[in-house]
């Protein structure tokens, strides 16, 4: 395996400045719950609440910041679950871009296993989820195995971007 | 493997109650905060609320882990962390318990569920998500996560992404439209 050097995110997040690795990288939780949240970050950073904002609406357009806000426990609101199914080569690709038109369907991803199609499912109640799950299985003739969280065991710090 | 078996597996974890107005404020929450000085008061006039319930709803929601973490959410692939696997265990129920908790706290473990086995298939029930730099910096954080919480003995699988079909995030309730 090799690395592409040319790559161009790799080139853009060194051109980031350390106000912006800063912002990236110290508020992923403990946002202020106050009613000037970037006022606060503004004086923490040492700049003024108009630059926290603007550096931000500039990560986000450029793709780095998804958001400002919540991250949800997976099954604390509405009903979700993994789920899988073991294709044949020559069908996986019908039936992923089947899968894909669902939108209670939010990842699908093909991996390198016996069970090679992998997705999310999501929906506001598990009588919903279990419809989508029944047409699935019919409409491609194949068994879904799903997999709901049972616990999590992750304690969401956000990321650490360990800028080198 | 007889694919005449369904896999179907009855039960699903149970909904906690939220009342309509939690239900409305995570509705505006999930595509994030205004990017404005007073982000708070600004959901409350969409809600109907002024921004000190707005406030207190969001920090009950946090206190009872519905919102596990509030702040900056980063795009890993954006950001250089372009590999990622999904590394399933088989641990023994009776270590679950320690082996779990240990296994969510690193930070490039972004996912870390029991979920049920489904025998003889699929023996695996405990699932994380591994993040690296490309897939080597991956396996590494595999093996210093089986180090650092004893795992050495126990049976796992590394699920490479090969292709991606779709990628967003959850729609839990259908955001209103304003056309």
């Amino acid at each position: 395996m090799h690395r592409v050097n040319t790559d161009i995110e790799q080139f853009r997040t060194c051109q980031l400045n350390s106000l912006e690795k800063r912002l990236l990288n110290e508020f992923q939780h403990g946002f202020p719950l106050i009613p000037r949240p970037f006022q606060k970050i503004a004086e923490e950073l040492d700049v003024t609440e108009q630059v926290v904002i603007e550096t931000l609406e500039n990560l986000q357009s450029q793709g780095f910041v998804s958001r400002v806000g919540a991250v949800f426990r997976a099954n604390s609101i509405g009903a979700s679950t993994l789920a899988a199914m073991a294709l044949p080569e020559q069908q996986l690709e019908e039936v992923a871009a089947m899968i894909c038109e669902y939108s209670e369907v939010n990842h699908n991803y093909q991996r390198n296993h016996d069970f090679n199609l992998w997705f999310v499912l999501t929906a506001r109640d598990e009588q919903a989820l279990n419809a989508v799950l029944d047409d699935i299985e019919q409409r491609s003739g194949f068994p879904v195995m799903y997999l709901p969280m049972e616990e999590d065991f992750h304690i969401d710090l956000g990321f650490d971007l360990s800028w080198t | 493997m007889d694919m005449k078996v369904s896999f179907r597996h009855p039960r699903l974890p149970e909904q906690l109650a939220l009342d309509d107005q939690d239900q409305a404020l995570i509705m505006l929450l999930q595509t994030g905060l205004s990017l404005s000085m007073s982000p708070y008061a600004e959901l409350g006039r969409r809600l109907g609320m002024d921004e000190e319930e707005v406030i207190s709803r969001i920090e009950n929601l946090v206190d009872r882990n519905i919102i596990k973490r509030f702040g900056v959410v980063v795009r890993h692939h954006e950001l250089g962390y372009r590999a990622n696997a999904m590394v399933v265990w088989d641990i023994p129920d009776d270590r679950i318990s320690d082996l779990g908790p240990c296994m969510g706290q690193f930070d490039f473990v972004t996912l870390c569920y029991r979920r049920p086995r489904c025998l003889p298939a699929w023996p695996y029930n405990l699932f994380t998500m591994i993040h690296g730099r490309d897939r080597d910096d991956v396996l590494d954080n595999v093996e210093l996560l089986a180090a650092r919480c004893g795992l050495d003995d126990l049976q796992y699988d590394v699920l490479f992404s090969i292709r991606r079909f779709k990628q967003r995030g959850a729609i839990y309730r259908k955001v209103e439209k304003s056309d």
